[in-house]
């Protein structure tokens, strides 16, 4: 079979791997939905002031409330799987349109944090790995410890007060200056100025997991056999280094990057309403503060649809990155 | 080498251990450090640290920052603890039985599993909060339900490595029954990597709980850090000691359980040690 017809297949294969998962989310979803007190006739009612029993029952008709679980179940994976995810009385808009017009500054967040925490990860598991256990190591290491401990709220919090409030070098909050109408790279200039430091913010624990695993992936490449036959043909350290040995040792910093990622969406829920980012994360905590749960339910599938998405990219460029993985 | 000997030998657990018990006497002093209720006004709004008699300053209303700290230790003690036994229980169970039956059990267990792992965990954990109102009880079912995937698996890959031992196989000679195989012989060869594990779990736990008590999911009627982060951050430009303070005690808390988890792993599992 040729390279491509074995990747369009291997391609196809995980697609199908997806849909049960996705299946699953959305039977989760309804459970959960099923769970809360009252329902969306409840809510109805309450936004309208008042409304008859009679009225409360004609309504749970025509939205087929009054119907046995599963058939409730049924309608709402078809609704679900057509994306339409319900309506948001509080925004007078449909979940759907709302949480895809979020969805670009959240990915904005999360492509800048992904790229800054494995790049720098990267370099700095490098720095450690090949100076061990001296002072730069330790330094890395000692990062790394109190990265994973500090809560990313707080580290957005004390970087408002530090670079905000006292040096006044970022914004505090939002993605972008409005009332200032900037256009074309004045506004770019603008977003990036922005998107600093909720970056700086998220990436922070990243950073330190991915260098901890990067060092430890150097290391342990660094001891493998085609190491010890490089340094016998007489290659420079340099080139051992920076071409055999990083390739290998790149490999589970990708599939950490992939399975990061919904952890990712979690930590973008706080640090959007930190610094007010006006993205997915944001509009769960409004819904939050506003009871919506249509909301809140919806953009919970979104994000456990992104994340089987880009696990699937990342798995693909795994297969691209490390030809000895089987795609057929 | 005898356990503390080993414990001893990794420094920085030992810092770990001395901060922990440090908060854990705080936490359960609290009540006679500052018999007040931390809800009440106690003083002037609004005092930096040092100044009208608070440690730590006091918040826009005037209340003692330190003194909700102090309580708001045993919360996420309690918390920490609770969440991760919930879900370290359901996690050997069910890695247990995937592990040990194989087969479609497997199966369906890991496939459950796995669905969890994808699932976003924090908003999954917000969600089930706000759904089912933010109390002590909810707040700990949202952490497990969460955290137990990586107990499931690694309990299952242990299982799977034993079952087949001849102990076990022996204890099949002689007619035992399944579950007591799993509990009584197979479950105490693997509790070393399980009491590591939970461990780190605690601190992750720590964490969750303020993240969703910064975001106003905490228990209402129970102060705890993460709240009175989420509390002062209005009134960050005026009064920083309301949102930096409690957050030290988050960092240090965490970083303690770590460095102790560390050092747990090193104490029970000596010969890993050796190995790297």
């Amino acid at each position: 079979m040729s390279q491509t017809a074995q990747r369009s297949r291997y391609v196809l294969k995980r697609l199908l791997q997806a849909v049960p998962v996705v299946l699953a989310i959305i039977v989760v979803n309804f459970f959960l939905l099923q769970l809360a007190e009252g329902d969306a006739v409840d809510v109805l009612a309450g936004e309208a002031g008042s409304a008859t029993p009679e009225y409360m029952e004609q309504l749970r008709e025509k939205f087929g409330l009054d119907k046995p679980l599963p058939v409730q179940l049924g309608v709402y994976m078809k609704n679900m799987l057509t994306f339409d995810l319900g309506y948001s009385f509080r925004h007078d808009m449909p979940v759907s349109k709302l949480v895809l017009d979020r969805l670009v500054p959240t990915l904005l967040l999360m492509v800048s944090t992904i790229t800054l925490a494995v790049g720098f990860g990267i370099v700095l598991g490098l720095l450690a790995a090949s100076s061990l256990n001296t002072w730069r190591d330790n330094v890395i290491s000692v990062f790394a410890l109190i990265s994973y401990a500090t809560p990313l709220f707080w580290v957005g919090l004390m970087m408002i007060v530090v670079f905000s409030l006292k040096l006044r070098w970022f914004p505090t909050s939002g993605m972008e200056n409005v009332a200032m109408f900037y256009e074309g790279w004045d506004r770019v200039k603008d977003i990036a100025h922005h998107l600093v430091m909720p970056t700086l913010t998220l990436s922070l624990f990243y950073l330190a997991l991915y260098t901890r695993l990067m060092r430890a992936s150097m290391l342990e490449q660094s001891s493998m056999d085609y190491v010890t036959t490089a340094r016998a043909k007489g290659l420079t350290e340099r080139r051992i280094v920076f071409v055999h040995i990083l390739r290998n040792a790149l490999l589970p910093v990708v599939t950490m990057a992939g399975v990061q990622v919904g952890s990712l969406i979690g930590g973008s829920v706080i640090v959007e309403s930190v610094f007010a980012w006006p993205g997915l994360g944001m509009l769960a905590f409004e819904a939050l503060f506003a009871r919506d749960l249509n909301l809140l339910l919806g953009i919970f599938l979104l994000s456990a649809l992104l994340v089987v998405a880009i696990n699937l990219v990342v798995d693909l460029v795994y297969s691209f990155l490390d030809p000895r993985i089987e795609v057929g | 080498m005898s356990f503390w000997g080993r414990f001893c030998r990794n420094r920085s657990a030992v810092v770990g251990l001395f901060i922990l018990a440090l908060v854990i006497l705080i936490a359960a002093t609290a009540g006679l450090l500052f018999p007040e209720d931390p809800f009440k006004l106690v003083g002037r709004s609004m005092s930096a640290p040092g100044e009208n008699g608070f440690l730590f300053g006091s918040d826009t209303l005037g209340r003692d920052v330190a003194a909700g700290m102090a309580h708001g230790a045993r919360v996420s003690l309690l918390i920490g603890l609770l969440a991760t036994s919930v879900a370290v229980s359901l996690g050997v169970l069910l890695g247990a039985m995937a592990g040990y039956f194989g087969g479609w059990i497997d199966d369906v267990l890991m496939r459950f599993t796995e669905m969890f792992q994808t699932i976003p965990s924090f908003i999954f954990a917000i969600l089930i909060v706000a759904i089912m109102k933010p109390s002590i009880q909810s707040v700990i079912i949202a952490i497990a339900v969460v955290s137990w995937p990586a107990v499931a698996r690694l309990v299952r890959g242990e299982f799977m490595a034993m079952r087949n031992r001849e102990f076990v196989q022996a204890c099949h000679i002689i007619g035992m029954s399944d579950w007591r195989i799993m509990i009584r012989e197979i479950l105490p060869n693997c509790v070393s990597p399980i009491i590591v594990t939970g461990s780190l779990m605690v601190a992750t736990a720590i964490l969750i709980e303020s993240g969703l008590a910064f975001l106003g999911l905490g228990d209402p009627n129970i102060i705890s850090w993460g709240f009175q982060i989420g509390a002062g951050r209005t009134v960050l430009r005026s009064a920083w000691w309301v949102c930096t303070f409690p957050g030290i005690a988050i960092m240090l808390t965490v970083l303690a359980i770590n460095l102790v988890g560390e050092g747990l792993n090193d104490a029970l599992n000596p010969r890993l040690r050796e190995r790297t």
